[in-house]
Parts: structure tokens; sequence; C-alpha cells
């Protein structure tokens, strides 16, 4: 039963594949939607008797992988309170993109190649969460981001959509290489990838602190920083969003990226085995959501302002992760997946209808033209910016937020990033509605409104944004503990140095205040007083700073200039391969030698008889001076 | 006798499609394409009754032996572990793909070409299945003059440059080693008195560890220059570039096997300990073969020139794991023989189906072909991801195998082998990308894969993916070699093997 | 002055030689390159029996005998060599033979 949930999209991007051509459309949606939905079924038919039954697990063991030695890897499938979570993201959340799909690509030609994709994917990402080893989420790992790949380049017919989609595969491929290492480190010293077994030999194996489960945890965490795009392999994510939008939402914003707060949460014991790793997941969450928040405040394409956003807000579930609030991250995680796939198809929704246009200085006064778009992207954005009690941005953030201070792994700094963090996106975030919806049409485009199938996905994850907050109320507000306390079963809760409902308060206050401030300041800005910040922007370093940020922190060029120019030149250089150089010489040489022997050779027969005698008087002297000595 | 067949079926098959290829060229493509389908069947059966009849691990599942000239002790001695079992599965499957992707490509000499093709294969079986050091060298000469002709004969432009580059590299090598391999008979008649070629006895020859070292060094000539290992490799870009499809199918699956099954067969178990000290050195070369080749690949602009450099950078991974010294990793190495033999020899066929249509293997002047083929665009997504190590697919499984092994050996080499992964996906998306995605302004008329295209890739398709998701048939198989080189058998005195090889009967298990 | 007979001997000989050695080098004419390869021969010749009546000992006049037959065979092919050039080339110049870079 259990295996049914990743085996149906498997085969079903099989059956894709295989029947290509000869599938109508509405075959194809039938079957790519069917498999997505037959496994969301599965997951809460399977989910609900699991979370009432309060088992721990359920195992499923298929065949034996590879067994050489003493080293074993089965596909063995677990489901956990852990897994059933992302499973029920990556099912649910994926079957209503599917479903938005078949609206949204109705007049690709290439319909069947992306359906086949999508399903490979959502198998893939199943297959990651519930792998009970590591070899085979490593599997999954990579499965994704073959999907990714396929899709980004989806329109291969330019050239840069192929850039960006090897730009996402190679730079994740290098958080990999630093992942596989880990595993050859943990299979040496645990003797076994299986991660029950791992997470429960660990802290016997290794005392807190050691130097080798720090590197291990280290190089762990380099995996989960490429796939999850944060600093400093974070310069993938915005370039992929030259894929097609629903790519962009189930990818790139709901599962994919979040793939290394899984890995980090799922071996959450090698982390808290070491506190200096753990330390760096928070410091690189901390400081990749001020950075990525920076940037999307700058961006002019609707769809890279959503992919900067993606990468902060997976800086706050880093930084939940770093400081030990472990459900906090995954509530995070379930949440975000709602209200950012809604803002991904909702911007898609507003592309398709400006005819493919993403630059938000294009858009302008779709309020009136979208009612149902501009209502349910509202929705999406005031979760994003967490405006307070309504959304479940508010719960979920609100709660890192103030376990970034007040729990035991906590800092100020923390404290301080979060709630900066929360002002910048309150204002990219309506700096975003604000160019798309308010003020005058900048084109005459006439937008059209999308169809059903894309409006009624839509509509079920805008009220999934707003209700899913109500699983998880914070003390000062009903102190409702479902989420966390089922997730308990594997992940340990979050320790607190003091609990203050004041002080909570008073955080929960300040950021609700700089929300505010910020939505405030885009408003001015942006719908009252666009000439003002025009002005601002051409000061000298407001440009410097702008260009700054746009580049996204100028990543790309430092990379370019480290890594990429160097391969490329010395590959350029070498094209022709020095060391058969080493061979070409040896048989110019021999040429050579050939050229001044066959001179000698030259038919005058009194020239061979001068050598001859020359030869003799040689030969003679030689040995008359050897008597002679 | 099954073994003998073995090597005669395809020899038969060489004589006779050469004699009828004046009255008909079907049928002379017919007999060789049945006579390695033949033996093929031979293989499989062997395959499906030893892993019935639960051998033993450490005794070999078929030994013959006839003697031969017996005064310098020559004898014609085959045997068949589970190593000798998967090479040749391999070599049948892709031998007879070679045969089919022929069938349009060659349309002169057609007779002797098939001569040619089947020499080689019955060439590469026998290195596969012979047990006698002489009559090894004579299998290995054998594969390389025939080679010499396909590629000099039915190659590209520059073919006879290719051929003359890839017959002395080679013959260099052979040299050495036919050097080596008297000095190990005389040595050994000098220990023990008795002047034999038998491997079972030349096994644990006492010798002193500088003679061991030389001749060590003489079969590492021959092995490494097949493999290719740096800095060894330059004969291999020509001779692929510039062989036909079927000649570089080949070279890239077959006869750069044959220079790793030397390795695993000859030069660790003949010479464990100073294969030893020479591990970090191999290893060494292993890893810069992988960066080096990879960093090679990415920049021709050759289509076939580019696959023929990721072949120095896999085979790279066989180095480094064969002198890892451990279980793990020779299961590894094993794995990526057969991997890279499927993954590589179906890049070399698409190239081949490519230049077909196109009439060009330059990458500048390929592009956007997905739209007119995305059956064949799919089909070489497969195995570029099988070439960048995708998990699924074979390759993975290999790799992963040699790095977790080779981390025990030595960390700071499986780093910079791990790093290769990355270049691997570097120059492995380079290739969809310049042939199958963007733009070009060329238009051809280009039809999508044909019947008897689907005919060629399907099989490799089925393997790769077999051997991706469940392997474990062939770990198991090859069980059966690694054990006799790892286990308690390594240390058995020369009488041991000698009863173990002794029984000359046709039968399957070796009875004590 | 006195000096000894196979000393006088010797070097006539090798006097000869060398004779015969220079027009043989600055000659072109066939003819008598041949006829300078004579002289180098009869000198050499010399030289054994000045040798053979030294030592008084048979050898070097068995050894002359040798070479006057060798000098025999040698003309004998020699000529016919020549005179086949001398039909292909209508000349005698050793130079112009040198087309084959033999």
């Amino acid at each position: 039963m259990l295996s049914l949930i990743p085996a149906l999209p498997f085969f079903s991007a099989l059956v894709l594949i295989l029947g290509g051509r000869a599938f109508s459309r509405g075959a194809v949606s039938a079957i790519a939607c069917g498999s997505i939905g037959i496994a969301a079924a599965i997951t809460l038919l399977l989910g609900i008797p699991f979370v009432q039954s309060g088992e721990s697990s359920i195992v499923q063991h298929l065949w034996t992988w590879m067994q050489a030695g003493n080293f074993s890897a089965g596909i063995d499938l677990r489901l956990d309170a852990l897994s059933l979570a992302f499973v029920f993201v990556i099912t649910f959340v994926g079957f209503l993109i599917h479903v938005y799909s078949t609206g949204y690509m109705a007049d690709d030609a290439d319909y069947t190649r992306f359906f086949a994709c999508m399903n490979l994917f959502v198998g893939a990402m199943l297959l990651l969460v519930l792998a009970d080893n590591l070899v085979l989420l490593y599997f999954g790992w990579e499965g994704v981001g073959l999907c990714s790949y396929l899709l980004i380049g989806f329109w291969y017919k330019d050239p840069a959509n192929g850039y960006a989609a090897r730009k996402a595969f190679i730079v994740t491929r290098v958080g990999d290489t630093a992942m596989a290492i880990a595993l050859f480190m943990l299979f040496q010293h645990t003797g076994t990838l299986q991660i029950p077994q791992i997470l429960a030999h660990a802290p016997e194996i290794w005392t807190t602190g050691n130097a080798i489960i720090v590197l291990i945890a280290f190089l762990l965490l380099g995996g989960a920083v490429g796939k999850s795009a944060q600093l400093p392999l974070q310069t993938w994510l915005p370039d992929a969003m030259a894929g097609p939008t629903p790519v962009s939402a189930l990818i790139h914003a709901a599962t994919m990226v979040t793939a290394g707060v899984y890995l980090v949460a799922r071996m959450h014991v090698l982390f808290t085995l070491a506190p200096a790793a753990q330390t760096g997941v928070a410091v690189i969450g901390a400081v990749t959501l001020l950075l990525a928040g920076c940037s999307a405040l700058v961006q002019t394409d609707i769809k890279r302002v959503l992919a900067y956003s993606t990468i902060s807000q997976i800086g706050y579930m880093f930084l939940a992760l770093g400081v030990g609030a472990w459900s906090a991250a995954i509530f995070h995680f379930v949440t975000h997946a709602f209200f950012k796939a809604l803002l991904f198809m909702g911007a898609g929704a507003v592309i398709v209808a400006m005819h493919h246009e993403q630059d938000m200085f294009k858009m302008g006064g779709l309020r009136k033209q979208l009612p149902a778009v501009f209502w349910t992207f509202l929705i999406g954005a005031a979760s994003l910016s967490a405006i307070p009690f309504v959304t479940s941005g508010f719960y979920s953030k609100d709660q890192i937020v103030w376990l970034a201070w007040s729990s035991v792994q906590g800092h100020t700094f923390y404290w301080i990033a979060a709630i900066a963090g929360a002002f910048l996106t309150a204002m990219y975030t309506f700096r975003m509605v604000f160019l798309t919806f308010y003020g005058a049409p900048a084109t005459h485009h006439t937008a059209h409104t999308p169809g059903n199938r894309m409006m009624i996905p839509l509509y079920i994850l805008a009220a999934c944004s707003t209700l899913a907050g109500f699983v998880e109320l914070p003390h000062t507000l009903g102190h409702v503990t479902l989420f966390s306390s089922w997730l308990q079963q594997v992940l340990p809760a979050v320790q607190l140095q003091q609990e203050s409902v004041a002080l909570e308060w008073t955080s929960q206050l300040l950021a609700a205040g700089l929300t505010f401030t910020g939505i405030y300041i885009a408003w001015t800005w942006v719908v009252q007083k666009p000439d003002g910040m025009v002005r601002f922007s051409q000061m000298p370093f407001m440009r410097w700073l702008r260009r700054l940020w746009f580049s996204g922190w100028a990543f790309d060029g430092f990379y370019n200039m480290l890594v990429v120019r160097p391969f490329v030149r010395t590959a350029r250089m070498n094209r022709r391969d020095m060391i058969d150089r080493i061979y070409t010489a040896v048989t110019r040489i021999t040429e050579w030698c050939h050229d001044v022997l066959s001179r000698t050779q030259s038919g005058i027969l009194r020239w061979y008889i001068m050598g001859v005698v020359l030869g003799a008087v040689v030969i003679l002297s030689v040995l008359i001076w050897r008597v002679s000595v | 006798m099954v073994l003998l067949y073995i090597i005669l079926i395809p020899m038969l098959g060489a004589l006779l499609s050469w004699l009828l290829a004046a009255r008909s060229t079907a049928l002379c493509r017919w007999i060789a394409l049945v006579s390695l389908l033949g033996s093929l069947a031979l293989v499989a059966g062997i395959w499906v009754i030893s892993a019935a009849g639960n051998v033993p691990p450490d005794r070999w599942l078929y030994n013959w032996q006839q003697p031969w000239i017996p005064h310098f002790g020559i004898s014609l001695h085959l045997a068949v572990d589970g190593l000798s079992l998967v090479m040749l599965a391999l070599t049948f499957l892709l031998g007879a793909l070679s045969v089919l992707i022929s069938w349009r490509e060659i349309t002169f000499r057609v007779g002797f070409f098939h001569f040619n093709l089947l020499f080689v294969i019955a060439g590469i079986a026998g290195v596969f299945l012979t047990m006698d050091l002489f009559l090894f060298y004579f299998f290995w000469e054998v594969m390389l003059i025939p080679m010499y002709f396909l590629i000099g004969i039915w190659g590209h432009e520059r073919r006879e440059y290719a051929a003359y580059k890839f017959f002395i590299f080679t013959q260099a090598g052979g040299l050495l080693m036919l050097l080596a391999i008297l000095g190990l008979y005389f040595t050994h008649a000098a220990n023990t008195g008795v002047y034999t070629f038998d491997y079972f006895y030349l096994l644990n020859t006492p010798m002193q560890r500088a003679t061991a070292q030389w001749l060590m060094l003489g079969f590492l000539a021959a092995f490494m220059v097949k493999l290719p290992a740096i800095p060894f490799h330059t004969w291999l870009p020509d001779a692929h570039t510039e062989a036909p499809t079927a000649g570089s199918v080949i070279l890239a699956g077959l006869l750069l096997k044959t220079g790793a099954y030397g390795i695993l067969r000859f030069v660790l178990p003949l010479f464990p300990a100073v294969a030893q000290g020479f591990a970090p050195w191999a290893m060494l070369l292993g890893v810069a073969g992988i960066l080096y080749g990879g960093q090679l690949a990415y920049s021709q602009p050759d289509l076939k020139r580019l696959i023929a450099y990721t072949s120095v950078s896999h085979m790279g991974f066989v180095l480094l794991g064969a002198f890892a010294f451990n279980e793990l990793a020779y299961k590894g190495v094993v794995m990526q023989m057969i991997a890279h033999g499927i993954s590589t020899g179906a890049l070399f066929i698409i190239a081949g189906l490519l230049y077909e249509r196109m009439h060009t293997r330059a990458l500048a002047r390929m592009g956007g072909l997905w739209t007119a083929m995305p059956a064949m665009g799919t089909v070489t997504m497969v195995f570029v991801m099988a070439s960048l190590g995708l998990p699924g697919l074979g390759n993975f499984v290999a790799e992963f195998l040699i790095l977790l092994g080779s981390w025990q050996a030595s960390q700071v080499f499986t780093i910079l082998a791990t790093i290769g992964l990355v270049i691997a996906t570097v120059y492995s998306l380079r290739i969809m990308q310049k042939v199958f995605f963007g733009q070009t302004e060329r238009q051809y008329a280009l039809p999508d894969l044909r019947l008897r295209e689907w005919l060629i890739v399907t099989p490799l398709i089925a393997v790769i993916l077999f051997l991706g998701v469940y392997p474990q048939p062939v770990i198991k198989t090859i069980t059966n070699y690694e054990l006799r080189i790892t286990g308690p058998e390594a240390t058995t005195s020369p009488d041991a093997n000698n009863t173990r090889a002794a029984p000359v009967t046709d039968s399957l298990f070796v009875i004590k | 002055m006195n000096i000894h007979p196979t000393t006088a001997g010797m070097t006539l000989a090798g006097i000869l030689f060398v004779l015969g050695l220079i027009s043989m080098l600055i000659r072109r004419n066939m003819i008598f390159m041949l006829l300078s390869v004579e002289i180098m021969l009869n000198a050499a010749g010399l030289a054994f029996i000045v040798a053979s009546s030294h030592w008084s000992q048979p050898d070097g006049q068995v050894m002359f005998m040798f070479i006057l037959a060798m000098a025999a065979a040698e003309v004998s092919v020699g000529l016919a060599l020549i005179l086949q050039l001398y039909h292909q080339l209508k000349s005698l110049d050793s130079d112009e033979a040198s087309r084959m870079r033999g």
C-alpha cells in the first residue's frame, strides 16, 4: 500500500513516456492528474489511521537494491510523522498544481512530455521523503534534480533556458557531492546507511562536538544548501524561473527546494551532536533570509520576486532548524507550500492573462480585470508577509521569530535577522501586489480571465493558506499544538531558555508592526508617490546598491570569475590535449631524424666513398688512441 | 568443451561470412548475427545453470583443459568464473548489437568487415576465458589486428593515422606484457623447476620484490594502455573518433574492459604485495584520469571525441576501485565495466545514428534536434544521465560502490573522484544541450528511430535500467570472482589451486 | 740512409693506396673510378706480400691470390654494370647515376 504512493506517479510517467503521442490530451491529463490524485487519496487512507493509531512508523521492504560485503541498501520505504507531512504536501499540492497545469499548458505542443516529467518528479520526490536509507534518499534527491533540469529547460529552443537548467543541475550537484562524501563517512563510522540505525547509534558512537560528526553534519548541510538554494549555493534558483510557472510552483517553491529542510530535520540527531554545524544552519538561514529579501525588493520580473522570496522563506526554515525548533521549520514548510504555490499559480494566471509578460512594470491595474486572481493572490501575499491572526504564514513565521530568540540555541542576532526579514518580506510582497494589481494599466492588452481548471486550485489553496495556521497557535493566542506534538514522535520538542508571555507579546507586536510598516512603505512608494521612489533610486549609492541587489549580491559574477571561467578557459586551451603533444613530439623528432638522414643519401657515389673513408679514419684513430693510451 | 565453442562459433562465423559475402551480403550479416547470438545463448545458459546450481563462491564454474605444446608447458586452458561470465555476456550482447548497427552503415567489403568484427569479438572472448598466459597473449594479439583493419579500412577521414596510433600504442604495451609473461615463466621455473604458462601454477610464484615489481609493471603497461590510464590515453580519442560505429562500440564497450579485466585477473592476484605498494600511484592516475578526461571531454567540438574522452574519465574509476583493495570497490569496478560498456556503447551508437542522418560529428552543426527526433532525444537522455551517474541507472551503482570502497582506502582521492561527478554533469549536459536543445538554422530531413534502431537501443535501455534498480543478480554472480582474491583462498599454496584446476572434464562443478 | 725493405714496401703500398683513394674521390668517370679501385686492391695485395716476406710466412701470398681472383671478378661485374649504366645514361659520369638516391 505504501509503495503505491511513489509507484503510481512513476508508473504514469513511464506510461506517458512510452505511450507518447498515442494519447489524446484528455487521456494525458487523466493519467497524469489521476495518478497523483490517487496517490493523494492513498496518503489520506493510510495517513489518517496511522495518525490515529499512534504508531511510530510503517515500513515496507520491496527488494534488496545493492548488497556487497557488509554494505546493504534496499528499496525500503518508511512512513513516519515527518515523512507523512511531506508526502501529504507533495501529493496534495502536487495534485492541485497538476490540475492547474492542464489549463496553463493547454496550448503547449509538448503536453505529454510536460506531464511525464511532472509525474516523474512527484515520484522521485516521494521516494526522497519515504526512503528508509540514505542511498535511496540520494536516489530521490538526484531524481528530483533531473526533473528540475528537464522542466527548467522545458522550452528547450531558447538557449538561455538550457543554460538555466544546466546551472540548476550543476550547482545542486556541487552540494550533492558534499552529501555523497557525508554518506561515505557515515558508512565508514557506523557501518550502515539505514537512517533509523544511524540515528539510534550516533549518540553511542560520537560524543557531542566530536570533530568527525561535525564534519559529517557540515557535509550534509552542504547537500541541503545546494538543494534548498541557501547561501552560498543559492544562485541557481532565480534562474530556474525559466521553466513553466507550474514547475516553479511545484518544484521551486513547494516541494523540491525544501528537500534540504527535510534532510536536516531527518538527520536532526547528527546536528544535535554537532552544535557547530547546527549553528552553521542557523547562521546560513539568517543571512540567506536577509540577502534574498533585499534582492527580492528590487526585481522587476514577478517570478524572480517570488524566487527570491522562496530563498528567503527557506532561510526562515533553516533558521528554525538551526535553533532546534524542528517542528516550527516543518510547520513553516507546510504553510509555505500552500501560500507560495498559491502565489506562483496566481502569478502564472497573471502571466497567461498578460500574454506571457512577466515584467511587473508592464502590468498594473489588473485588480479590476482579474478580480478573482487578485483576491486569491492577495490572500497568498498576506500569508507570505504574515498579516496577524488571519493568515497561516503569521502563525508559522511568528513561531520561528519567537523561537529564534527564546530557544536554548537562540540568539538575539537571529531574532533581529528574523524580524528584519519580516519587514523586508512585507515590503517586497506588497510592492509586487501594488505594481501588478494597482495603478494604471501599463499596456493595452485585454487580460482574459483564466478558466476553471486554473482557478479552482487557487481557491482551494487560498483556503488552505488561511486555515492551515490554526492547527498551531502560540501561547499568547490559545496555545494549540496539534502539529508540533504530533511531530514529536520523530522530532524532539524545542527547549526554551525562558517562557515569558510578555516578551512573546512584545516580539509578536513588533513583528506585526514592522509588517504593517513595510506594507505602508510599499503603498506610499509604489502607489502614492512613484516619482519619489524613482528619484530616490537614482541617487548614486542607491543605484549601485540596486544593481548589487538586482544581481543577487553579485554571486554569479563571483562564481563565474572564480570557477566557471578558469575551468572553461583551461578546457579551451587544452582542447588538443597536452599529453598528446608529447607523443606527437616523439613522432616529430623521428620524422626530423628521418629528414636529416635521408638528405645524406644523395646518390652521389663520391660522397659515400668520402663517408667510408672518414668513418675508417675515425675508427682507426680511436683504436690507435686506445692502444697508445 | 562449451567454453571452446564460445570462441569457435564466432571464428567459424567469421570465416563463413567472409566466404559467403561474395554471394550475398545479407546472408553474411545474418551469419554474423546468428553466430554471436549463438554464443550469447551459450553464455546465458551457463549463467542460468550456475545461478541455479549454487556453486560455492570459491569455485570456478567451468574449467576445461587440453595440452597444446606440452614441451613448453602451454595448454588450451579455459575457465569461467563470475567475472568472466559477466564480461562474456556483455561481449556477445554488444557484439550482436554492433552487427546490427553496421547493417546499413557498412556498404563495401562487407564480408571482410564481418570477418574482422567477429574475430575481434572471438579474441575478446578468448581473453576473458583463457587461464594460460601464452594463450592469453595469443588472444590479446587476435583482438588487435582485426581492430586495426576495422579502423583503417572503414573509418572516417583520418582513419589511417588513428589506426597506426592505436596499433603502435597497444602493441608497445602488449610487447612489454609478453616480456613480463616470459619473465614470470622463467622466474617460476627457476624457483620451482616447472615450466608452465598455467595461471593456477603461476599464482603465488615466490619471487623477490624487485622482480615482482618489474613483472607487474610489464603487465600493467599493457593493461593501462588498454584501459586507458593517463598518460597512455591519447590513442583512444583518435581511435574512437575515426572508427566506424561498430568499431567504436567494440572499442569503448569491450576492448577497454580487457584492460580492466587484466588488472583484476592478473595484476592483483599474481602480484598482491607489490600491487599494494603501487596502489597510491594507481589511484592517483585513476583520479587524474577522472578529472583530466572530464575536462577534455567538456572542451571537445566533436561528438564522438567528446564521448571518447568520457571513457577516459569513467575508466579512471576502474583504476581507482581496483587498487582500493576491498570488496565493495571490486564489485563497483565490475559493475562499472558493464555499465560503462552499455552506456558509452549506446552513446556511440547514437552518435553513429546521427552521423548516418546528418553526415557530421561536429557539435556546432547540430542543435534543436529534439523537435525532429523526440524519441531519439529521450533515448539519449537516458544514456547521458547514465553517464553522469544518475541513481536508478547502472553507472550510479558502480560509481557509488567504488567510491564507498575507495573511501576506506584513500579519502583524498575519493574526494577528488567525487568532484569528478560534478565535471561529469558538466560535460554530459553539454551533449544534450548541443545536440538536442537550442536551435539551428540548418534544416535536416531527419527521421526518428526506425525499427532496427529500436531493436538496438531497447535492450541497452533495459539492461542499464535493470542494472540501476536491481543489480543484485550481477553483484551476486561476481561474488564468485572477488572472494577468491580477497578471501583466504588467495593465500593458499599452488597445490591447492592445482587440485582445483586439475579436473579437465567439462563438468559444471569442479569436483575435488 | 738505410731503409728497411719492409718499411719501404709498406710505404709504397701506403702511397699507392692513398693515390687510389684520392683519384677515386676526385674522378667522376666511372672507368677511372674502377681503375682506382684496382690500384687500391693491388696496394693492399702489395702490403700482404711485404708482410708475408717479413714474417717469412706463406699466408700473405695466399691472400694475394684471393685478392687477384676477387679483383678479376669485381672488374668483370663492374664493367658490366658500367656498360649497362652507359646504355641507360649515355654518359660515364657517376653523378648522373644519382637519380635513384641509392
